[in-house]
């Protein structure tokens, strides 16, 4: 079938086309009304703010959520830090991101109040984060235990203490290990993020489905914005690997180039 | 291989196409004949026009009014029985449904419009939605123009969506929209406070306030924002098959039914948990009975 791609430089207002399709975004001049093309590229906005504030609460609470789950057993209050960390993962994972979403919308601000008061769009990206960081801190957790008990013992041999064994030790390999991994989970929280529209995050989602409504044109509409996903999950894909790249200490650990690409 | 099948399946519909022109007759009503059977297409949520009772059962305003017309049919053809297969139908797929031949003939709540009537047909309308403002019953909402900065509530995937900006744009009014999944999640954002209105479909907000905790606490104010036809869908190369329902629907009117029926789904209570609709019948509905006709909701904006 042929595509009529003209839909995007019609006006969401009255579906006329309007004088400048790509106006807003060059600031060759301004249209009167906004086009497809303008509201699809602020719902892409949205989804890459949506997906970059939870991945921010996912890599922080992951990563000491992660870290806490492997503290050796020197105490009471070790023991509590593991097994709240251990409580953590075991929540967040076992309940469907969306059921979460919900949680976090409807449910808890009902008892906590002050929530009420922040943006939909925050709270989805807790949620989101969360959810994410149980995935983060288990992949943690399996890079710090990958590594030989002799560097934990070598570093207590030093006198560190154990935050400074964490600190300048174990971290700095294991994080470098779960690199790949975590790409993955990057790039699943820009998918993940379509979930926002069900609590009116006005992202692609919610872009394609209202608008695949309001022109009839459901084929472009979706395929505009499946482009959109995976351009944003392979742009997040390039930033990790040189990520990767640019943190790698040759010999420090065992990559090499014929295998890793 | 697959070009094969697709060589075959090309042979079929032209087979198909050249038995379907031979005889010249409506193809849906020789299907109904052959078969002894028909398809509705029903929602399974769209109070009360069209609804499921329970147990793969569906009724409703729109579904009883087929039955009616089926019923009729049944009688022109001659037969002594019809079975109604009842296929539930979501918004997605009720279009590709009837110009497939699945469904053929779809009682639902679906707005006639232009772009619409490029791939099916629409018999005569027999139900005119107006879209309204439901607000808490203490808030002091009575007028779209007190809901400047206010937060709006409107579902995904509806016309009410785009009829908000415009009136935004128009009128200078700002709001700030928040948007539910679906009706029931539209009404929550209202519910819990999250929305202070909620500007949808009257017979929709009607059928929410009804079904929630305690109806009391929401009313339906405000001016009507846009009218729009709900008409039954037929497929749209069968100009006989839609002469016979439409022909049926006037024997309905002129029965004098309408208004029975309008009593019995939107007055009374309804199946299965006897709730009432409580929607006065409007005056454009009743205008719509006096006049029969199949326009589409472009009409109906250029009268206003």
């Amino acid at each position: 079938m042929a595509l009529d791609l003209g839909v995007f430089c019609k006006s969401t207002l009255d579906g006329e086309a309007v004088e400048h399709c790509f106006s807003s975004l060059f600031g060759l001049g301004q249209n009167a009304d906004p086009s497809y093309l303008d509201w699809l590229m602020k719902a892409w906005g949205w989804t890459l703010a949506v997906a970059g504030l939870g991945l921010t609460i996912a890599f922080v609470m992951g990563a000491v959520m992660g870290t806490l789950r492997t503290l050796p057993n020197t105490g009471s209050s070790s023991r509590f830090l593991v097994r709240f960390s251990t409580a953590w993962v075991e929540l967040f994972r076992n309940i469907p991101v969306l059921v979460q979403v919900f949680l976090w919308y409807h449910v808890i601000p009902a008892f906590i109040l002050p929530l009420k008061l922040l943006p939909s769009y925050w709270l989805v990206s807790i949620a989101l984060g969360f959810y994410t960081s149980a995935r983060i801190a288990e992949q943690v957790r399996a890079g710090i235990q990958s590594l030989p008990s002799g560097q934990r013992a070598a570093a207590t041999a030093l006198g560190l203490t154990t935050i400074q064994t964490y600190r300048y030790v174990i971290l700095p390999m294991a994080l470098r290990i779960v690199i790949p991994p975590l790409t993955s989970e990057s790039m699943n929280a820009i998918k993940n993020s379509s979930v926002a529209f069900a609590v009116s995050v006005p992202e692609l989602t919610l872009f394609a489905m209202q608008a695949q409504e309001e022109t009839s044109k459901g084929v472009e509409i979706y395929l505009a914005v499946t482009g959109l996903y995976a351009l944003s999950a392979f742009g997040m894909n390039r930033v990790m690997a040189l990520i990767e790249k640019r943190t790698r200490i040759p010999g420090f650990i065992a990559s090499n180039d014929a295998v890793a690409h | 291989m697959k070009m094969k099948k697709l060589s075959h399946a090309l042979v079929l519909t032209a087979l198909v196409a050249i038995s379907g022109a031979a005889s010249a007759a409506s193809a849906t009503m020789d299907k109904i004949k052959s078969s002894g059977a028909v398809t509705m297409g029903v929602r399974e949520s769209s109070i009360p026009m069209s609804y499921t009772t329970g147990d793969s059962r569906f009724d409703g305003y729109h579904v009883e009014v087929c039955r009616m017309i089926l019923n009729d049919i049944k009688n022109s053809l001659g037969m002594s029985t019809l079975r109604i297969n009842y296929q539930p139908v979501t918004s997605q797929n009720r279009v590709p449904l009837i110009q497939n031949g699945t469904v053929d003939i779809e009682c639902g709540s679906t707005t006639n419009n232009a772009n619409r009537a490029k791939d099916v047909g629409f018999a005569n309308t027999l139900y005119v939605e107006e879209v309204r403002i439901a607000v808490k019953a203490n808030s002091g909402i009575n007028s779209i123009s007190q809901l400047a900065g206010k937060k709006v509530a409107t579902t995904t995937g509806t016309t009410s969506v785009q009829l908000l900006r415009k009136h935004e744009k128009a009128n200078g009014v700002n709001f700030d929209e928040v948007f539910g999944k679906d009706h029931a999640d539209s009404f929550l954002l209202l519910e819990s406070g999250r929305a202070d209105a909620f500007v949808m479909d009257g017979s929709i907000l009607a059928g929410n306030i009804a079904n929630s905790k305690n109806p009391k606490d929401y009313k339906i104010v405000g001016e009507v924002l846009s009218t729009e036809p709900i008409a039954i869908m037929v497929p749209k190369n069968d100009p006989e098959f839609k002469a016979a329902v439409n022909a049926a629907i006037a024997k309905i009117v002129a029965n004098g039914k309408m208004p029975e029926l309008w009593d019995k789904w939107f007055l009374k209570p309804i199946p299965p948990k006897n709730i009432v609709v409580g929607l006065e019948l409007s005056p454009a509905t009743k205008n719509a009975w006096a006049n029969l006709n199949d326009k589409p909701a472009e009409d109906y904006v250029q009268k206003k």
